[in-house]
Parts: C-alpha cells; sequence; structure tokens
C-alpha cells in the first residue's frame, strides 16, 4: 500500500551546483529504486536560514513529493542521517488535504485521482485575508 | 452646578464595539495549512515567534492544532526562527 510523501531537506551550501544536484539525484533514485514514485519536485534553491545549523547561514532548499511504502521512510531517514552533505531534513505524510492542496499546486497526479469539489470557488493558495484580524498584543 | 444630574466625564467614555472573533480557516474553508509557507504562518506567531494563543487569533481548537503542528515543522526546517526578537 503506497501512501504519499512529502520529504524537504536542507544540503549545506559548501557544494557546488553539480554536487547539489548530483545528492538530489541519489535521493531522488532511492525512491524510485525503493518502488516508490515521484510525483513532484521543487527547487528552493540557496536559502537562508532562520537560524544557524551546523554553523552554517545559508543551505539548498530540496522538496520531493512522493509515493512510497510506509517501511522505506525508515530506509530514506536513515540515508539522511549517514549523509553529510544533509544538514536537516522532514518528512511528512500527506493526509487527503494535504494532497488535494499539492495537486492544486503542481497539477493532479499522474493517476486520474476523482476530485471532488466541495466548493465552486477555488481555495487560493494563501489564504486571502480581507480584514485583519486585530491582535491585541498583551504585555 | 453641583447637583446637576448629568454625569460628566473627563474623556468620553469609549462605547467598545467587541467585534465577534472567527475561525478564518471555517470561515474560508482553508483544510491544510502549508507549513512550507512561513509568511502565512507568522499571522499566528508574535515579535518573539512565539504561537498567539486561540484567545487572541480566534481560531477554533481543530486548525489551532494544525497552526501549531506547521510553525513547529517550519521551525525545524529553519523557515521561521525558535526565538528571536523583532520578527515581522
Amino acid at each position: 500500500m503506497l501512501k504519499q510523501y512529502e520529504t524537504v531537506f536542507i544540503l549545506t551550501p559548501v557544494l557546488s551546483e553539480v554536487q547539489m544536484k548530483e545528492a538530489v539525484a541519489k535521493f531522488r533514485d532511492l525512491i524510485v529504486a525503493n518502488q516508490g514514485e515521484v510525483v513532484y519536485e521543487e527547487d528552493w534553491g540557496l536559502k537562508k536560514l532562520a537560524y544557524p545549523i551546523q554553523k552554517k547561514t545559508t543551505g539548498f532548499y530540496h522538496l520531493l513529493g512522493f509515493k512510497a511504502d510506509p517501511d522505506f521512510i525508515a530506509k530514506l531517514e536513515l540515508q539522511y542521517r549517514r549523509d553529510e552533505r544533509v544538514i536537516r531534513y522532514l518528512t511528512f505524510a500527506m493526509d487527503k488535504h494535504a494532497i488535494a492542496y499539492a495537486e492544486k499546486k503542481h497539477g493532479p497526479a499522474k493517476e486520474a485521482v476523482p476530485v471532488k469539489e466541495e466548493k465552486p470557488a477555488p481555495k487560493p493558495k494563501k489564504p486571502v485575508v480581507d480584514d485583519e484580524i486585530d491582535i491585541e498584543e498583551e504585555d | 452646578m453641583a447637583n446637576n444630574n448629568e454625569i460628566r466625564f473627563l474623556n468620553p467614555p469609549t462605547v467598545e464595539v467587541k467585534k465577534k472573533k472567527y475561525c478564518r480557516f471555517k470561515k474560508a474553508g482553508i483544510k491544510y495549512i502549508d507549513y512550507k509557507d512561513p509568511e502565512f504562518l507568522k499571522r499566528f506567531l508574535n515579535e518573539q515567534g512565539k504561537i498567539l494563543p486561540r484567545r487572541l487569533t480566534g481560531t477554533s481548537l481543530k486548525y489551532q492544532r494544525k497552526v501549531a503542528q506547521a510553525v513547529k515543522r517550519a521551525r525545524h526546517l529553519a523557515l521561521l526562527p525558535y526565538v528571536t526578537d523583532l520578527l515581522k
């Protein structure tokens, strides 16, 4: 039974463009080699970190949306931990709302999953906030 | 005069019109809160990067949990700071 996941990892900024691509390819191949399927991919490029990790202030962010067997996640995370190019990772099991959101963003997955339209108005990517809620700060 | 029945205030009393708080997720029909969007999540943080309580934002319990989870994921990925000053 395949489940859909999303994984984000941060690679150290000391890598060159080629090395970075190679590291990404390694994880992509790892998914494919374990009967997984990469659904979508996002390269966020070199981003500034909100706080230093391993004395680095920037990192290459990469996101992979994939379908895989739940047992595979342990293997993937083991590879993340072993690979010293990865400074941070997060794997996220997606529920139906998350999948719907991702499909809206990246286009539907290859297999035609019947999209249930709840409302005629499409959900905006960023929720529109028409009126700012006033957050009274307590000090 | 002193025995004037009219009560006079130095400052006119402010008549507070309480605006009803509402859950923006329920109102807008948002089902999923993206942890990859730090700019949106910042609406639920104070200047120190702490998660604001429901009593201030009006978020329903169901979505407050999701907001909290998303903020924590974003912090892990260094999209949001754990501690800071003068966020925003």
